[in-house]
């Protein structure tokens, strides 16, 4: 099994405040990692630098074995190799869902739009949305927002998906209808790198959990040992939190 | 409500009872006056119209353009930003009846064989150059209100900058400043008669010749019945694109 994903000495500072202090980081092809930390550890901006929507300050991001900030690369070609879906669903508002699905398959890949939109339909269907794709956003809860936020991203058919908390804006009946989603991608074989703070969904979906801590991956491994026995005892005292506010 | 009736009837008495008003009646409402002056103002308010509708196409073009070349990011476009904001400060700095005054006047008297000697021409180039100042400010203002996170979904799935731009962060910076746009385009359909000033006979001319002949004003009260009757249905117009725009974005297609 090959390397989706490499980081390697990762730095990101905002200003004076270093954010990432040097992340190292390997996921595989069809592997799952779920990214776990309190808010501020560096998830989110771990993310937007594999996405190339921060640039880095010192390291290297490898996917499939394509320095990718490497100078001179094409952002926007890599990009669609990337699929990212954020906290707040981001759609676009002036569209209908199945505009917000095939815009970036037409502009980017220049997918005639019959296609696009037969393989937009598609897709809708599979997650359950086929009956939304004329609506606009707006008229959405945010459950079907997301999820279509993640139809969105799929459409570019990325080799590696990034999620960025995509459960924490919304209400918690509607968690398990996404959470659901993004286990039928992982059956299906798809790349994922998830920032959570679902425990529970991260033991069961992820192959390997990281330990993100004051900008550095503390501690690496298999859910049943990060979860239950963790070594570091900033890793205890994280979970030991979690554990007393009744999210795991 | 009462309050409003009673406070216009009161104003309504105070000034029919003024000493004056027989005489301003009568060489400011003077309906024979009116009607007579009528028709030939009215043609003249059709260069209005036309003096209007160039200019605002390409002032919506133009503005936009400018807005874009302020929102570039970098320091390659800092030139272009520079002079963009020159531009803005200078034609918004400037009133209009100058700019049109040494357009009008001083471009026709260099007789260069190529420049043109139309004073509704340089009229319009004028009211283009001063209105693009200010519509430039307002799709700026629309193009900083979208939030920057709908930029950063559209890079993320590969568009290129200027495709976020035209597809994702434009269509929503227009929609939500069609308000401010039109009151500024209110704004330039008034100051169309500005022109008349270069000696274009457009309606405030044409009423001031009218008036001249006379020695009465109802021409002017003619010409502004004219100019409002062009704004409200264009208040109208706005009011409804808003309206649909918020419907649309809630709809669900069934």
């Amino acid at each position: 099994m090959g390397e989706a994903l490499v980081v390697d000495r990762l730095h990101k500072s905002f200003g004076t405040l270093e954010v990432l202090r040097g992340v190292d980081l390997a996921v595989a092809e069809h592997e799952v990692v779920c990214l776990i930390g309190a808010s501020g550890s560096g998830k989110s901006t771990l993310l937007r630098c594999v996405n190339l929507l921060e640039p880095i300050d010192e390291g290297r991001i490898v996917v499939e074995g394509e320095e990718i900030t490497a100078p001179g690369v094409n952002v926007n070609r890599i990009r669609r190799r990337i699929g990212i879906v954020f906290q707040a669903y981001n759609l676009f508002p002036h569209m209908n869902v199945l505009r917000n699905v095939t815009l970036a398959p037409t502009l980017a890949l220049r997918v005639p739009r019959a296609r696009a939109e037969a393989e937009a339909t598609q897709l809708l269907e599979r997650f359950g949305l086929a009956d939304k794709r004329n609506d606009f956003p707006d008229s959405l809860s945010g459950g079907q927002q997301q999820r279509v936020a993640i139809v969105r991203a799929l459409a570019m058919r990325p080799d590696l998906m990034l999620l960025d908390e995509v459960t924490s804006a919304l209400d918690p009946e509607l968690v398990a209808e996404v959470l659901e989603v993004i286990r039928e991608l992982a059956a299906g074989g798809m790349t994922m790198l998830i920032a959570t703070h679902e425990m529970g969904f991260a033991r069961d979906i992820a192959d390997r959990i990281c330990f993100l801590d004051e900008g550095v991956i503390l501690e690496d491994g298999p859910p049943e040992q990060i979860l239950t026995e963790p070594k570091e005892p900033r890793t205890q005292q994280f979970l030991q939190r979690i554990i007393e506010a009744g999210r795991l | 409500m009462l309050s409003t009736i009673v406070f216009f009837t009161v104003l309504a008495l105070a000034i029919t009872h003024a000493p004056g008003w027989p005489e301003v009646r009568r060489t400011f409402f003077n309906w024979d006056e009116f009607k007579a002056s009528m028709p030939e103002i009215a043609r003249a308010f059709l260069l209005n119209v036309k003096i209007f509708l160039i200019s605002e196409a390409f002032i919506l073009v133009l503005a936009l353009a400018l807005a874009v070349i302020r929102s570039l990011p970098g320091p390659v476009f800092f030139p272009m930003r520079v002079l963009g904001i020159a531009y803005a400060d200078f034609f918004r700095g400037v009133p209009t009846i100058l700019v049109i005054a040494l357009l009008g006047f001083g471009a026709p008297a260099l007789q260069l064989s190529w420049v043109p000697l139309s004073t509704t021409f340089w009229g319009i180039v004028a009211l283009v150059l001063v209105y693009t100042a200010y519509v430039s400010e307002v799709y700026r203002a629309g193009i900083e209100s979208v939030h920057p996170s709908q930029d950063a979904a559209a890079r993320s799935l590969g568009l290129s900058h200027w495709q976020s731009l035209q597809k994702v962060v434009l269509p929503q910076a227009v929609r939500r400043v069609i308000p401010p746009l039109l009151n500024d385009f209110i704004g330039l359909q008034k100051d169309t008669a500005l022109v008349g000033f270069l000696g274009s006979v457009e309606a405030f001319k044409q009423s001031q010749i009218d008036a001249a002949a006379t020695f009465n004003y109802t021409p002017f009260v003619a010409a502004a019945v004219l100019f409002v009757a062009l704004t409200i249905p264009l208040a109208r117009f706005t009011d409804w694109l808003v309206l649909r725009d918020r419907r649309r974005r809630q709809a669900t297609g069934a």
